[in-house]
C-alpha cells in the first residue's frame, strides 16, 4: 500500500510543472499526523504527570519503592518456598505473592489441560450418552462468570463442607473439610533426593534409547517397540533405588489434634476454591479447542496413514497429533494466558496472591502508582514470558512450506 | 430354471428384505450410538452411573423438595433437603436492582426491557443499517436518562445507587458502543505501515493491555486516575470502572479486527487505489466492510466475554448483579441460601451468554461466503 502511495506520488511529480503541493505529499501528511498524534499524546501525559505530582504533594506521599524495605507488618496465610512473618519486608511480601500466584496458575494450567483434552475427546465420542455430557460441561462452565464460579466454589468448601473434625475422610490419609485439604506425604528420608536423580537419569536414559531406536530402525527398516521400554526406563529406575534405599513406606498421615490436623500437608480453602475454579472454567474453553483441532483433521489423513501400514500408535503420533497440534498450540497459549492473567480474581476470595499482596500494600502505604506498576509488570513478564515460550513451540511445530 | 452360462439357479426376484431388527428404530439406535463395543457400553454404564447418582438428588434439591412459598426463612431453615426459593421471591428486587430506590425500580425496569428489544432487534441482519448505530445512541441515551432521572419529572437518583442488572447491562453496552469505535482505530493504526510512530503506539497499547489482567486495570482505574485529575476534580466510581473496561475490551477487539484486515486480499486495497479512493474512502467503502463482516462472530465472542467480566466490578466494590446478590444474603437471617442466589444468578448469565454463543454460531454459517482468504 505504501509502495503503491509513493510510487503515485513520484510518479505524478515528474512534470515540473505540476509539482505536487507539499501538504498532498503522502509522505509528508504522515509524517505531520505522526508529529501531531506523539505531541498530543506527550502533551497528555505531561499533564497527567503534572496533576498527579501535585495531588501525591497536597496527599504528602514520597513517590519511590523506598518503602519495600519498611516492615510490612501484615500476615499471609499461606507461602511457598519463602519463611514469610509479619515483621518481613513489603519486597518480601510481593515475592510471596508472585509465588503464589505461580504456584496456582502452574498447577492449573496442568490440571486444566488435562480435563480439557479428556472433554475435548468425549465431545467427540462415538458414544452418544458420553459426548451430550461433555458438552453440557462445557456449555455451562464457559456462559457463567468465572468470579461467580469462585464465590460458589468459595462458599461451597466453607460452608457446605462439615467441620474440622467431621472431617471427609475421601481415601485413606485425605480429609476434605472447611478447613481445606489435609493428605498424607511421605515421610523425609535420605533416599528421596537419590531417587530424583535417579528419575533425571532415567530422562538421560530414554533419550540414549530412542536414538539408538531409530538408528536400529534405519538400519534394519523394523522399528523396536518404544512405549514400554521408556516407561521402564524412567519409572524403574527411580524404584530401584527407592528398593536399594530400604524401600520405606513411612508416611506422615494427618491425625486430628486439639483443633486441627497436625502433621501431612495442607492446601487452604481459598487455593482449593480458587485452583477448582480456574481448572474448570478454563478446561471448558480447552475442550473445544482441542475439538476443533482434531475435527480440522480430515478423515483421509487417518485412512491413508492405515492404508500405508502404520499401526494405531503410529497413525496418532505421527500422522495427526502433528497436524492438529498445529490448529491446537496458538488458541492453547491464550487460554493459559488467560489462566493465569484470571488467578488475580484470587483477591475476592482472600487467596494471597500477587493482585491481593499489592491490594494491602497500597491500602496501607498510599503508594497507589508504585503498588499496580509492579502488579502490572510482573503480569507482563508471565504473559512475555509465556508466549515467548509457546511461539518458540509453535514454531518448531509449524508447517514448513517449500 | 438353470443359467446356461453360469450353470447356477436363477431365483424369481424378491423384495428386498427388512433389515435386522436390531439395527433399526430405538434398539438400533442404543447399538449404534451407545453400546457398538465393549468400550462404549462400559462408558455408557459409567455414564448412566454417574447420572443416577447426581440427576436425581439434583432435581429433588432443585424442584420437588424445594420451598416456592413465600415463607421466613425459619422455615427453610428446617427443610434441609430441598432448595429454598422463598429466598429469591423475598430478595429478587434486591438481587436485580441493587440499592436503586425502592418505589422508583419501575424505571431501570423499562430500560432494560427496552435495551433488550434493541438487543434483539439487531439480530435480524436486514436491520443492519447505518442508522442502526443511532438506534443504540438513542437507547442508550433514554436508558441513562431513566436511570439518573432529574428530567421530564422523574426524580434524580446518584449514580452509586444504580445496580443489579441494569448497572451490568449499561456497564456492557456502553462498553460495546464505545470500544468499537476505538478498536477500529487501533486496528488500522496497527496496520498503518507509512506511519511507524502511530504503528508503535498502538501495538504498545495492545499488548500492553493484553498483558495485564481486568483487575488491575480495575485498581489503576480506582485507585490511579484519582491522581492523574486535576485537584478538586473527582470521577465517578462507575465512569472510572467503565473506562477500565473499555480500555480493557478495546485491545482485545481490535485484535480480532485486524484478523479480519489481514484476510483480505491485496487486491482490494490495490483496487481501491486504483480508482483513486482516498484511505479514509477506501476503509469506509472497500476495506472495512468486508473486514468487519468476516470478524463479526468473533466480535460477538468477545463481547460474551466482556459481559461476563463487567461481573469484575464487583471486586471495586460497585452493586452489579454479582454484588448485589452477594448483598442479598449479608443478613445472618438468609446467610446459608448463597446457593440458590448464586444458581439465580448464574441462569441470568447463563442465558445472555449462551443466547450470545449460539448467535455468534448461527453468524458464523449465516455470513461464510467464501470471502476468506
Amino acid at each position: 500500500m505504501t509502495d503503491q502511495a509513493e510510487r503515485r506520488a513520484g510518479a505524478r511529480s515528474q512534470p515540473p510543472q505540476q509539482a505536487t503541493p507539499i501538504w498532498r505529499d503522502p509522505r509528508t501528511r504522515a509524517i505531520i499526523w505522526q508529529v501531531l498524534i506523539l505531541g498530543g499524546i506527550i502533551a497528555l501525559a505531561a499533564y497527567l504527570v503534572h496533576n498527579t505530582l501535585v495531588n501525591l504533594e497536597a496527599r504528602s506521599i514520597r513517590t519511590g519503592f523506598g518503602f519495600f524495605e519498611q516492615e510490612a507488618g501484615f500476615a499471609i496465610g499461606e507461602s511457598t518456598f519463602i519463611d514469610y512473618r509479619a515483621s518481613d519486608s513489603y519486597g518480601k511480601a510481593f515475592a510471596v505473592g508472585l509465588l503464589n500466584t505461580l504456584r496456582v496458575s502452574l498447577i492449573g494450567i496442568v490440571l486444566a489441560t488435562l480435563i480439557g483434552v479428556v472433554m475435548g475427546i468425549a465431545r467427540l465420542s462415538s458414544n452418544w450418552l458420553v459426548a451430550k455430557l461433555a458438552s453440557v460441561y462445557v456449555e455451562v462452565m464457559r456462559n457463567i462468570p468465572l468470579l461467580l464460579q469462585l464465590f460458589f466454589w468459595y462458599g461451597a468448601i466453607s460452608f457446605l463442607l462439615p467441620a474440622v473434625r467431621d472431617a471427609l475422610n475421601l481415601m485413606p490419609g485425605v480429609f476434605l473439610s472447611k478447613a481445606g485439604l489435609q493428605y498424607a506425604v511421605p515421610v523425609g528420608h535420605p533416599v528421596h533426593p537419590w531417587m530424583g536423580l535417579a528419575f533425571l537419569a532415567g530422562i538421560g536414559g530414554c533419550v540414549l534409547y530412542y536414538r539408538w531406536a531409530k538408528k536400529r530402525q534405519a538400519e534394519t527398516g523394523v522399528e523396536p517397540r518404544l512405549g514400554l521400554p521408556l516407561t521402564g526406563i524412567l519409572v524403574g529406575l527411580p524404584g530401584l533405588v527407592w528398593l536399594i534405599g530400604g524401600a520405606p513406606v513411612a508416611m506422615n498421615v494427618p491425625e486430628f489434634g486439639t483443633f486441627n490436623y497436625q502433621g501431612g500437608a495442607s492446601v487452604t480453602p481459598e487455593f482449593l476454591a480458587l485452583l477448582l475454579g480456574l481448572t474448570f472454567y478454563t478446561a471448558g474453553f480447552l475442550a473445544e479447542i482441542v475439538r476443533a483441532g482434531i475435527l480440522a483433521v480430515p478423515h483421509g489423513q487417518t485412512e491413508a496413514a492405515s492404508a500405508i501400514g502404520l499401526r494405531r500408535g503410529q497413525v496418532l503420533r505421527l500422522v495427526l497429533l502433528p497436524q492438529a497440534l498445529r490448529i491446537i498450540v496458538p488458541p492453547t497459549t491464550s487460554q493459559y494466558l488467560n489462566l493465569t492473567k484470571n488467578s488475580s480474581l484470587a483477591v475476592a476470595i482472600g487467596y494471597p496472591d500477587l493482585v491481593s499482596v499489592a491490594n494491602t500494600s497500597l491500602n496501607q502505604t498510599g503508594q497507589a502508582i508504585e503498588c499496580i506498576s509492579i502488579m502490572m509488570a510482573c503480569y507482563l513478564t508471565i504473559s512475555l514470558t509465556i508466549s515467548f515460550f509457546m511461539n518458540w513451540y509453535n514454531r518448531r511445530i509449524a508447517l514448513v512450506e517449500r | 430354471m438353470t443359467d446356461p452360462t453360469t450353470g447356477m439357479s436363477n431365483p424369481e426376484p424378491q423384495a428386498a428384505r427388512k433389515p435386522p431388527a436390531s439395527s433399526v428404530g430405538v434398539l438400533g439406535w442404543l447399538r449404534g450410538n451407545l453400546f457398538n463395543g465393549w468400550f462404549n457400553s462400559l462408558l455408557t454404564i459409567l455414564a448412566l452411573y454417574l447420572l443416577w447418582q447426581v440427576v436425581p438428588p439434583l432435581f429433588n434439591w432443585l424442584f420437588f423438595d424445594a420451598i416456592w412459598a413465600n415463607v421466613p426463612a425459619e422455615v427453610c431453615r428446617e427443610n434441609r433437603e430441598g432448595a429454598c426459593w422463598a429466598f429469591i421471591r423475598e430478595r429478587y428486587r434486591l438481587i436485580l436492582f441493587g440499592t436503586y430506590p425502592f418505589d422508583q425500580q419501575w424505571r431501570p425496569l423499562v430500560g432494560v426491557l427496552m435495551l433488550l428489544a434493541v438487543i434483539g432487534f439487531s439480530c435480524f441482519r436486514r436491520f443492519w443499517r447505518p442508522w442502526l448505530g443511532l438506534v443504540w445512541l438513542g437507547a442508550l441515551a433514554i436508558y441513562l436518562t431513566l436511570l439518573g432521572g432529574g428530567v421530564f419529572g422523574l426524580t434524580p437518583v446518584r449514580s452509586d445507587l444504580w445496580g443489579g442488572l441494569p448497572l451490568t447491562l449499561l456497564l456492557a453496552v456502553v462498553g460495546i458502543v464505545v470500544a468499537f469505535p476505538l478498536s477500529l482505530l487501533l486496528a488500522l493504526g496497527r496496520r498503518a505501515e507509512n506511519m511507524p510512530i502511530v504503528k508503535a503506539i498502538c501495538v504498545g497499547y495492545i499488548e500492553l493491555i493484553r498483558g495485564v489482567p481486568l483487575i488491575s486495570l480495575l485498581f489503576m482505574a480506582s485507585f490511579m486516575l484519582p491522581l492523574f485529575m486535576p485537584t478538586g476534580v473527582t470521577i465517578d466510581a462507575l465512569i472510572r470502572a467503565q473506562v477500565a473496561i473499555i480500555v480493557f475490551v478495546s485491545s482485545y477487539l481490535s485484535e480480532v479486527i485486524r484478523g479480519g484486515l489481514q484476510a483480505l486480499p491485496r487486491g482490494q486495497y490495490e483496487g481501491a487505489q486504483a480508482m483513486g479512493l482516498t484511505y479514509w474512502q477506501m476503509q469506509r467503502k472497500i476495506i472495512l466492510p468486508q473486514a468487519i463482516k468476516i470478524s463479526i462472530p468473533p466480535i460477538v465472542n468477545t463481547y460474551l466475554g466482556m459481559f461476563k467480566d463487567t461481573s469484575l466490578v464487583a471486586i471495586v466494590s460497585l452493586t452489579d448483579l454479582l454484588l448485589a446478590t452477594r448483598q442479598s444474603f449479608a443478613d445472618p437471617e438468609w446467610r446459608q441460601f448463597f446457593v440458590e442466589g448464586y444458581v439465580f444468578i448464574a441462569c441470568i448469565y447463563w442465558s445472555f451468554c449462551f443466547f450470545m454463543s449460539k448467535y455468534s454460531q448461527h453468524l458464523e454459517r449465516a455470513l461464510s461466503t467464501g470471502h476468506k482468504t
